[in-house]
């Protein structure tokens, strides 16, 4: 465990130093993400045409649908992680060999190689979280306790989104290629997780539903603490439920990891 | 240090032919079979030793590799590696051993191989003092210099291949696992890592075990080899005897002052190769001192050598003769 935080550091610059190299790829990337800039304008327009009231009662105009998308946005940018696609790509070249000569579990490898990426992708966002500031700021959170909370719901988010990789990432060891179902939970993602629709718009047996799927954890619930929608301690029991997804997820897929890396066949050379 | 005991791995394959009809039949019906990439192998290897694993491509030298580097897991049998199971992938293990593909690289594409050692230092626990002092041995006798810090993909294959080999010995291991290290590579760079392998291997008594195609690897590093073919051991032991073993006879090469007729130099014994000026004869053992004095006395010799037959053709007869025996058994 020492010789594993000891290492964490230099996984985190070489990462980092990776991320740098692949700027280009990373706008390019970015620029795909800006759905929520879409949903932002779809929404507004609705909502200028006819009043949107949410299932608190309260209704939702345009800036708080810009509030909203914007902190979208921002969460999307930190909580991404895109495991599934190395993990295919080097279960199927065999490249995957190389990470299991190493004394260093792979896993732990993809997270910090992921997490690498972040302080690029933060200064991505440091002109939304600008504008937000100060153009939406009555719609923005100014309590320093939900803030620390919120740092908690954005680990968490990562931690389902990244375990979520690495499941769907192991599964290219039993069949070809599992990206299809990450296109799958993709799909479900973008439906549940409030990536183009509040959450507090659905019907009530669907924002049921959503409570016990993981895709509100990963976007919704950073977002809702973010835009002050959430008292604190409504957070923190779905800052648990969120926690329990992701440690769910990760015995999944380190369970899933361990038994495919006897199926490896190390193809290629 | 090595010990492999009843070693077999198994592959079911998806087989198909060509064509839509097939590929609409498969959608419902899928044919497999299974494969014997290794089926039953013994062999031990000492500490320090370096040993030429040899065979014809499919013969399962790579996947025993894998199996031995924990990569892969055997279906039956057992391997062991300075009393580790590979399968188990204990830190300690990972530690003491590497396996460089000449197929395959470690070090990151668009980064420098800078970047790859250092993540190495960390990953492999080497102290900062010794990491600086094996990196600028390796520097140095692999004459790696400016290609420290241009970007991998930046570099040619050769110069990949030295950076390559340079990062699998940061960490100094003591089990070296060779997949075809000079694939690719010119002559002069061929030469340069044999020398530098073995070198390594004297220096720090590490054991090799080394497949390559190319014959002068084997013949310059390996005092012993272990044959496999078709997923069974075929042979075990000196190269030299292997050699006497599968073609015994010996070849005078003969240089000429001037052209000499293929007649006279038939009249010597069987002639492998004749140009104008060069003759090769193939000559058993007992045969060769009396055909020397007679090729010095009867033709205009200006040089002469008495050589082994070259590995690759001792190499393709004995695969030969193992499939002969296959299939007649």
């Amino acid at each position: 465990m020492i010789r594993t935080l000891r290492l964490i550091p230099t996984l985190l610059r070489v990462g980092f130093v990776e991320a740098v190299a692949y700027r280009a790829e990373m706008i390019i990337w970015v620029l795909a993400t800006t759905m929520p800039f879409v949903m932002m304008v779809l929404w507004t327009t609705v909502s200028e045409s006819s009043p949107v009231i949410g299932q608190g009662g309260q209704q939702w105009g345009s800036a708080s649908f810009i509030a909203y998308f914007l902190s979208v946005f921002v969460v999307r940018q930190l909580v991404s992680a895109w495991a599934s696609w190395e993990i295919n790509f080097e279960v199927r070249g065999g490249t995957l060999a190389m990470r299991l000569l190493r004394p260093m579990h792979p896993v732990l490898g993809y997270a910090m190689s992921n997490l690498a990426y972040m302080p690029q992708r933060a200064l991505v966002t440091l002109p939304v979280i600008g504008v937000l500031l100060a153009a939406y700021g009555d719609f923005i959170s100014r309590d320093v306790a939900m803030w620390a909370t919120w740092g908690v719901a954005m680990l968490g988010g990562w931690l389902i989104t990244f375990f979520v990789n690495v499941a769907v990432g192991a599964v290219s060891f039993f069949i070809e290629s599992s990206l299809k179902i990450m296109d799958v939970y993709l799909a479900a993602f973008f439906v549940f997780s409030g990536y183009m629709f509040p959450i507090d718009l659905f019907p009530p047996w669907l924002r049921a539903v959503s409570d016990w799927l993981p895709f509100r954890y990963q976007i919704s619930l950073p977002v809702e603490l973010m835009t002050g929608k959430l008292a604190v301690g409504e957070a923190w029991w779905l800052i648990g439920k969120q926690y329990l997804w992701a440690g769910g997820l990760a015995a999944l897929a380190l369970t899933l990891w361990r038994a495919g890396v006897k199926r490896f066949q190390a193809f290629g050379g | 240090m090595i010990r492999v005991r009843g070693l077999k791995k198994h592959y079911r394959v998806h087989k198909r032919p060509p064509g839509m009809k097939a590929a609409f039949k498969s959608l419902f019906k899928r044919d497999y079979q299974w494969v014997k990439a290794v089926d039953g192998i013994d062999f031990e290897l000492q500490a320090g030793e370096r040993v030429g694993f040899l065979g014809p491509n499919g013969a399962g030298k790579t996947t025993t590799l894998k199996m031995a580097s924990g990569l892969l897991h055997p279906t039956e049998g057992e391997v062991t590696v300075d009393g580790h199971v590979p399968q188990k992938r204990e830190t300690e293990f990972l530690k003491k051993i590497m396996l460089v593909m000449g197929q395959k690289q470690q070090l990151l594409w668009d980064l420098p191989p800078a970047e790859t050692y250092e993540l190495n230092r960390a990953v492999y626990d080497v102290p900062r003092e010794d990491y600086k002092k094996r990196l600028k041995e390796l520097t140095e006798l692999l004459e790696l210099g400016d290609l420290l810090v241009k970007p991998t993909r930046q570099l040619s294959l050769g110069e990949r291949m030295k950076c390559e080999l340079a990062g699998a010995l940061i960490h100094g291991p003591k089990v070296l696992f060779l997949d075809e290290p000079t694939i690719g590579l010119d002559v002069s760079m061929q030469v340069a890592m044999r020398d530098f392998i073995r070198r390594y291997n004297e220096e720090h008594g590490a054991t090799l075990i080394l497949t390559s195609h190319y014959m002068d690897d084997v013949t310059a590093l390996c005092p012993r080899v272990v044959v496999i073919d078709k997923g069974v051991l075929s042979y075990d032991g000196k190269l030299e005897q292997l050699v006497q073993r599968v073609r015994p006879e010996k070849r005078v090469v003969l240089r000429f002052s001037q052209p000499v007729s293929p007649e006279r130099v038939q009249a010597l014994g069987k002639v492998v190769k004749h140009e104008a000026a060069e003759a090769v004869l193939q000559i058993s053992p007992d045969a060769v001192n009396g055909v020397v004095a007679r090729a010095l006395a009867e033709l205009p010799v200006r040089d002469l050598n008495v050589e082994d037959p070259p590995l690759e053709e001792v190499m393709s007869e004995l695969f030969a003769r193992s499939r002969a025996e296959r299939e007649a058994a």
